[in-house]
């Protein structure tokens, strides 16, 4: 229940839930220290800890919506054929974020009762429209005198077209670097066609330059993982290295418009896709063995919510769902997603998650979306079937975009759900690797605390 | 080791009390003013004695030959106590000519005792509980406190259970606040008490600014719990004492003796810890002490430190993953491993903190802790010896 696991043999456990276990052995003994069982010796403690942790586990929710993502164009200079969100336009007015529509977003950002808020700037090239991105800047701290928050900005940007006079902008304003890296030259290069074809080396020379203005701990790189990547997690893992980066976080393929039309194909690029993330944290734990600091970001995730009470708040992986929760996007166009793969959902015509519209919808209005509470409520794991009795319920979360684009319902059948196998898989593969290997404990315990 | 109390080689005069509580000054141009509330430290052979003090306390060589005011208190103490000086407090007790020493203002280490009562009887206590009516304690330690220099950093207070006094043992704390409002309070305790959530509501109103509970937990497992401090349900309302304090936002320290019933399961009440009570300020993995009940249980007990140097080194190490500040108290560098050596404390208190003989030879003795002079003579680790530092060497000149 909060997230403490035992890994114990069947007879135990069936002794256990006959209430034959004598309270002598070791299983016993283990199960009570966890809070999985309590006797007299433990009566009122136990029941104290366990809601201490399960409050402590779900002290966020009530200061929902943290991330607020601002689509300030769809414009973009790629041509990447795994994005469903971008335009190759010199049409700035059909496909730029108005600032009408910015001050409307940022009115409902400014009502979410968490007390960190944290707007990123996405795209298209969101740096395609950085005069937008600097007018929310300062309307947002303008703002933020009066409502105090705990305000910090991102922009996610393939860094092409940065210069230094906007990475000093964001230096002054503090606002981190959110960039893409998908691997080595060739793989980069193949997955993200550009004019010229540079990407990598632009974004190469974007992420040093990008440090010495803005800082090095304030430059990240997301990988998106294409079929190709999956034969080379080590080589990209290498790019990661070379490039100075202490973390990689080995996505999923991105099941929006990718070849996953068919059960079969999906189970196989799920297969192929696991063996991929295997490797990659095989070798990253090796690294780490000769004394190179680095960590995958997806375990460090799930380490948190197995070792620790604390929840890091990922959306693909919380209880209650992270739509409109954890958080929300307001598109270029006005449109409130509850998220944004919902957001590539509707360039799929798929409009579910679309909850209203800035210029047209009130606070209330949005965020009470029956769209929005249906899928929150329907995809809640405690009650849905075979979550709620999984054991691994307390790692993983309720994914209702992921489901309802795969199997056109916010739950899916779990025993055919790539999201259930997927995590299923890793949590099994983290728990055997500290079990059998005390350096991986310790490193998943710094992993897990960082 | 410094000999705290013992009877006085000689008394002169007396007083209706039974006993009294003095400051000492070995000032003998101290202004008239301050001299009753002082006893005059006399360590060097006078001609006379300086008038006024309230007493007198000589140290060899003895005052025989000099002129003492007439009916003075003058107390005549062995060579041993040669190292009392300036603003240290001591109890003569008129009645059985013995003298106590309660503080020494040069000791970082002053702990007062609050009571020898306790409601545990853990197996390795080094002050054995006994049932007594010891409250005349509570007054003593009013005048102690307010004759302590208010420039002390530390102050601790230990039993028995001092809590078992309640809301007079509270008062006293309140008392240290006000009268030494810049010296930190360390409170000794099995915690116990605190689940009655009325009774930690009342120590958190005293608001010290810097005030500390040390509370023992020996195992995750309650059973090994209750048995090393021989009471049933006690596990129970040690957490749930702790809980309560740290509801409040009361300061606690996490005390882990070591031995052979505490060390199997060092490394899960390490997780227990972190998973359950990550909030606690701090955490300290402590070596035996052999005295009081630990000599009479030594067998049950010991367990050479050397021997379980892995086990507290994965508990430092889970600790410090977890962000938990952690030390060891009472181990030599020599018995644990040296990636926790950062982790080490001088802990133990200077009257009763020894090395041996072969530690001379040793290049870490001055960041080492010592022994307990009772480690020395009772029980030690059978693999003490002296660490050579090799000095890293200057290939480049």
């Amino acid at each position: 229940m909060a997230g403490e696991y035992l890994i114990l043999p069947h007879d135990d456990v069936e002794k256990m839930v006959r209430g034959d276990l004598s309270a002598q052995t070791p299983a016993y003994i283990e199960l009570r220290s966890k809070h999985f069982l309590t006797d007299e010796l433990t009566a009122r403690s136990a029941l104290e800890l366990l809601a201490l942790k399960v409050r402590s586990r779900y002290r966020r929710i009530p200061e929902f919506t943290g991330l607020h993502i601002f689509v300030v164009t769809l414009r973009c200079e790629h041509s990447c054929p795994y994005c469903q969100v971008s335009r190759q336009s010199e049409n700035r007015a059909a496909y730029d974020m108005t600032e009408q529509t910015a001050t409307a977003s940022l009115d409902l950002t400014f009502r979410s009762p968490a007390k960190a808020i944290k707007i990123e700037f996405q795209g298209g090239e969101s740096l395609l429209n950085f005069p937008l991105i600097q007018k929310i800047v300062f309307e947002a701290e303008q703002r933020n005198k009066v409502a105090q928050k705990d305000l910090q900005f991102v922009i996610a940007t393939n860094l092409a077209v940065v210069t230094p006079e906007m990475l000093e902008f964001c230096a002054e304003h503090d606002i981190n670097i959110s960039t893409s890296l998908d691997g080595p030259r060739n793989l980069h290069n193949k997955n993200r066609p550009r004019p010229g074809g540079d990407s990598y080396e632009r974004v190469s020379c974007g992420i040093r330059i990008a440090r010495e203005i803005v800082g090095r701990d304030n430059v990240s790189a997301l990988m998106t993982t294409t079929e190709d990547s999956l034969s080379q997690p080590e080589a990209i893992i290498d790019e990661y290295l070379l490039q100075e980066f202490h973390e990689i976080f080995l996505r999923p393929l991105s099941p929006y418009g990718f070849a996953m039309k068919t059960k079969s194909f999906a189970s196989y690029n799920g297969d192929r896709w696991l063996n991929f993330y295997k490797k990659g944290l095989e070798y990253i734990i090796e690294l780490n063995r000769k004394g190179i600091a680095f960590r995958e970001h997806y375990a460090a995730l799930v380490l948190k919510k197995m070792l620790t009470c604390d929840d890091p708040g990922y959306v693909d992986l919380m209880n209650p769902a992270g739509i409109g929760i954890a958080a929300v996007v307001y598109n270029y166009d006005g449109a409130v997603y509850a998220s944004d793969e919902g957001r590539m959902l509707a360039e799929m015509k798929d409009y579910t998650f679309r909850i209203g519209n800035v210029n047209e919808n009130t606070y209330e209005e949005i965020f009470l979306n029956d769209n929005l509470l249906t899928a929150l409520h329907d995809s809640f794991t405690l009650s849905a079937p075979m979550c709620s009795e999984c054991a691994f319920e307390p790692y993983c979360g309720a994914d209702p975009v992921f489901h309802h684009a795969q199997y056109g319902d916010y739950l899916g059948h779990k025993s055919e759900s790539m999201f259930c196998n997927k995590n299923m898989a890793i949590f099994k593969f983290l728990i055997d690797k500290m079990d059998h290997d005390p350096f991986v404990k310790e490193l998943f315990l710094h992993w897990a605390n960082n | 080791m410094l000999q705290l109390g013992g009877r006085a080689l000689r008394l002169q005069g007396a007083d209706e009390k039974i006993q009294r509580i003095f400051r000492l000054s070995d000032d003998a141009e101290l202004p008239f003013a301050l001299r009753p509330r002082r006893a005059y430290l006399a360590r060097k052979p006078t001609k006379a004695l300086p008038d006024g003090f309230a007493a007198y306390v000589a140290l060899p060589p003895t005052l025989d030959d000099v002129t003492v005011p007439e009916d003075a208190i003058v107390v005549h103490l062995p060579d041993a106590y040669s190292y009392l000086a300036s603003d240290d407090i001591v109890r003569i007790n008129f009645a059985e000519q013995t003298i106590k020493v309660l503080f020494r203002a040069e000791s970082p280490h002053n702990f007062l005792l609050v009571t020898e009562q306790c409601n545990s009887y853990c197996l390795m206590c080094s002050q054995p509980p006994k049932t007594i009516d010891d409250s005349w304690i509570l007054d003593e330690l009013r005048e102690v406190i307010t004759l302590i220099p208010p420039d002390t950093h530390e102050l601790g207070f230990t039993g028995g259970e001092p809590f078992l006094f309640g809301q007079r043992f509270l008062d006293i704390l309140s008392l240290a606040k006000n009268m030494l409002p810049r010296t930190a309070i360390h409170i000794l305790s099995n915690g116990r008490l605190f689940c009655d959530k009325n009774f930690a509501e009342s120590y958190a109103r005293i608001c010290h600014p810097d005030m500390m509970v040390g509370i023992p937990l020996y195992s995750d497992d309650a059973t090994i719990h209750d048995y090393v401090v021989q009471a049933r349900g006690a596990f129970d309302e040690t957490i749930r004492g702790i809980l309560n304090l740290k509801e409040l936002r009361q300061r606690v320290e996490i005390r882990v003796v070591l031995h052979k019933q505490t060390v199997p399961r060092l490394q899960r009440l390490a997780e227990f810890i972190c998973r359950n009570l990550l909030f606690v300020d701090q955490v300290a993995l402590m070596g035996l002490e052999i005295t009081g009940f630990t000599r009479a249980n030594l067998e049950q007990l010991w367990i050479d430190p050397k021997n379980y140097s892995a086990e507290l080194t994965e508990a430092v190490r889970t600790f410090a993953a977890y962000c938990v500040p952690v030390s060891i108290y009472n181990h030599q560098l020599c018995t644990v491993d040296r990636a926790v050596w950062p982790y080490c404390r001088k802990s133990i208190s200077d009257w009763k903190n020894e090395y041996l003989e072969i530690c001379g030879g040793c290049d870490v003795k001055p960041e080492c802790g010592g022994f307990f002079s009772s480690s020395k003579q009772y029980r030690h680790s059978d693999y003490i010896a002296p660490i050579s530092i090799v000095p890293v060497s200057s290939a480049t000149n």
